[in-house]
């Protein structure tokens, strides 16, 4: 059964996942990555035209080589240099990588693309797509030979956690002992939820903001109660940015 | 119960920082040598990393920072834990002269099926063609070849006393035959994914041609001439199929695995760097057989001798032989035979 990302356990017992490409993603990928081969071999035309006026014999052995070499070696190059990317690849943030996330090695790189003549075939890389759906890793067969995945790499840069940064006054932490235990009462998930919601809330629609919140502050005012005076004027957002500056900083 | 988030984020965030500048240099320069100090601060920040992955997993849900770590601990684990030899900077000569002839060696067997299969092949393409006279037209692709070989030897020898048959089209016919025939290699190659089905399947077809031809210019009296047309060239494209064969053959073992414990990943790791030198010989043994057959193989009696062209042949398939079964011996090798 594919799952769509591939969970590796390093020897020191840490678990991450790799979020495996599709095949409709991979083909686009690829047909990227023809377009430019294209583009590539017209300039290429153009640039030996003027080989025309020495011999034409030799112009259309250049020619003739040149797009052989173009059409097998591009992909391995790209691969090579880019790590597991090629134009295509790198626009829609898919890498090849070793099946075990090891570094890949050039023998794999060059398997892989070799091997591009069996699962192009009969027409659009069909049984390349075929096994990309029915095998467990998204693998077509130069993947399989050469023991490699491609994935998605996801755009990751640090969070924002700018919402826990301290310096704000927070009403709920007037009353301690309800505050530890708020602390004591909620779940990992249920404080998670909360966070989640604070570090989105800038993608959310106003009325959608508004409900959310609102529903978010109805619930943990109903585990644990704090007196009137401590949520008197504050928004529920408001109320829910305390109630996480209390889960998730220690004092 | 909950980790402070803002501390930790405040005390390992540049650790994180560091790891990733250290890792955006490897992937930038792959062949980058860390020295052993460089060496142990990469794996204490890889180790520290993992470590906040786990604490985080374990005691915080903020799926960004885990996705963030995450992909810091997968990109530093490939850079850690690669621990298949390292071998030296790739060498041209040495490639040709010692891993290419001893990576040939080391799968015999496979070279041995691959001549198996190209002979029986060859045995019922010459028995078709005796017993069937229709045979030849449905079994032979090459259209120039279906009509009588003594005509052909007649026409190409008369017509080459007039003009150069191949006059402004040396080159680009040799390029041609180059570039189609390493795509025939690499694709019986890869046929080997098909539990090597495929590649007895191209290797069968291609000794039945052979037998075919073969034959009809035995049997037209046009041995000379067949050995003169062919051998040049032959002598070093028949075995760069055979080679590809092999390599496909190479390819189906590790993938059926008969009477090895290893896993599957682990049987075809163990091939993939000879599956590449193997087909790599190839192509370059098949730029050789494509410059052969458009400058010397086309061109017959009484521009070139028969004999001469035999005897090139010869001495090329001979050099082959020898290149392939001596060059580069180790001495476990002697030892052994």
């Amino acid at each position: 059964m594919r799952t769509g990302t591939l969970q590796i356990r390093t020897p020191d017992g840490i678990v991450f996942s790799l979020l495996l490409a599709g095949p409709v993603t991979r083909f686009l990928a690829a047909a990227i990555d023809l377009a430019c081969l294209m583009a590539a071999s017209s300039l290429l035309g153009s640039a030996l035209a003027p080989l025309q006026l020495v011999s034409s014999d030799v112009a259309r052995a250049v020619m003739i080589l040149a797009f052989f070499i173009i059409q097998i070696g591009y992909g391995i190059v790209a691969e090579w240099l880019w790590r597991g990317q090629t134009i295509g690849k790198r626009l829609l943030r898919l890498r090849v990588m070793d099946v075990q996330g090891l570094r890949l090695h050039p023998s794999q790189i060059v398997i892989r693309n070799l091997l591009r003549f069996l699962d192009s075939l009969p027409v659009f890389y069909l049984l390349g797509g075929l096994f990309c759906l029915f095998t467990r890793k998204a693998q077509r067969l130069g993947d399989l030979a050469a023991n490699t995945i491609v994935v998605r790499i996801p755009r990751v840069e640090e969070p924002d956690l700018d919402q826990l940064l301290p310096g704000k006054f927070n009403s709920l932490l007037e009353h301690r002992h309800l505050a530890s235990r708020l602390r004591q009462r909620v779940l990992p998930q249920e404080a998670s939820l909360a966070l989640q919601a604070l570090v989105r809330r800038e993608d959310l629609d106003p009325a959608a903001r508004v409900e959310l919140f609102g529903g978010l502050a109805a619930y943990f005012k109903n585990i644990v109660p704090f007196p009137q005076e401590a949520i008197d004027g504050i928004t529920d957002e408001q109320y829910i940015r305390n109630v996480v500056d209390v889960l998730y900083r220690k004092r | 119960m909950i980790i402070d988030l803002e501390k930790f984020l405040a005390d390992e965030r540049p650790a994180w920082a560091e790891l990733e500048l250290s890792l955006k240099k490897l992937e930038e320069e792959p062949n980058l040598q860390l020295s052993l100090e460089q060496a142990r601060r990469f794996h204490y920040l890889y180790q520290r990393a993992s470590a906040d992955l786990a604490r985080l997993m374990t005691f915080a849900h903020e799926p960004a920072m885990r996705l963030y770590l995450e992909s810091l601990v997968a990109r530093a684990y490939g850079e850690i834990h690669e621990t298949r030899y390292k071998k030296e900077p790739w060498r041209p000569w040495v490639w040709i002269s010692r891993t290419f002839p001893q990576t040939f060696r080391r799968y015999q067997r496979e070279f041995l099926l691959s001549l198996v299969v190209t002979l029986a092949g060859s045995a019922f393409g010459g028995l078709a063609a005796l017993l069937d006279a229709t045979a030849k037209e449905a079994l032979m692709p090459f259209q120039h070849l279906q009509g009588n070989p003594s005509e052909r030897v007649a026409r190409e020898e008369r017509e080459q006393k007039q003009r150069d048959p191949l006059q402004g089209a040396k080159t680009s016919f040799s390029s041609e035959l180059m570039t189609h025939n390493t795509k025939v290699s690499i694709f019986t190659m890869a046929l080997g994914m098909t539990w090597g089905v495929g590649t007895i399947m191209m290797l069968f077809y291609n000794g039945v041609i052979l037998g075919v031809v073969g034959l009809d210019y035995v049997q037209a009296g046009e041995a000379k001439f067949l050995l003169g047309w062919l051998l040049p060239h032959g002598s070093v494209e028949i075995p760069a199929i055979l080679l590809a064969g092999q390599a496909g053959f190479v390819l189906a073992g590790a993938l059926i695995g008969w009477g090895q414990r290893t896993a599957l990943q682990a049987r075809l790791r163990r091939v993939a760097a000879d599956v590449v030198t193997l087909i790599s010989g190839v192509a370059l043994m098949l730029v050789w057989a494509g410059i052969v057959e458009a400058f010397l193989s086309q061109y017959h009696e009484p521009i070139l001798p028969y004999l001469l062209k035999i005897a090139f042949g010869t001495v090329e398939l001979t050099a082959l032989f020898l290149f392939l079964a001596m060059a580069g011996r180790t001495e476990k090798e002697n030892l052994r035979t």
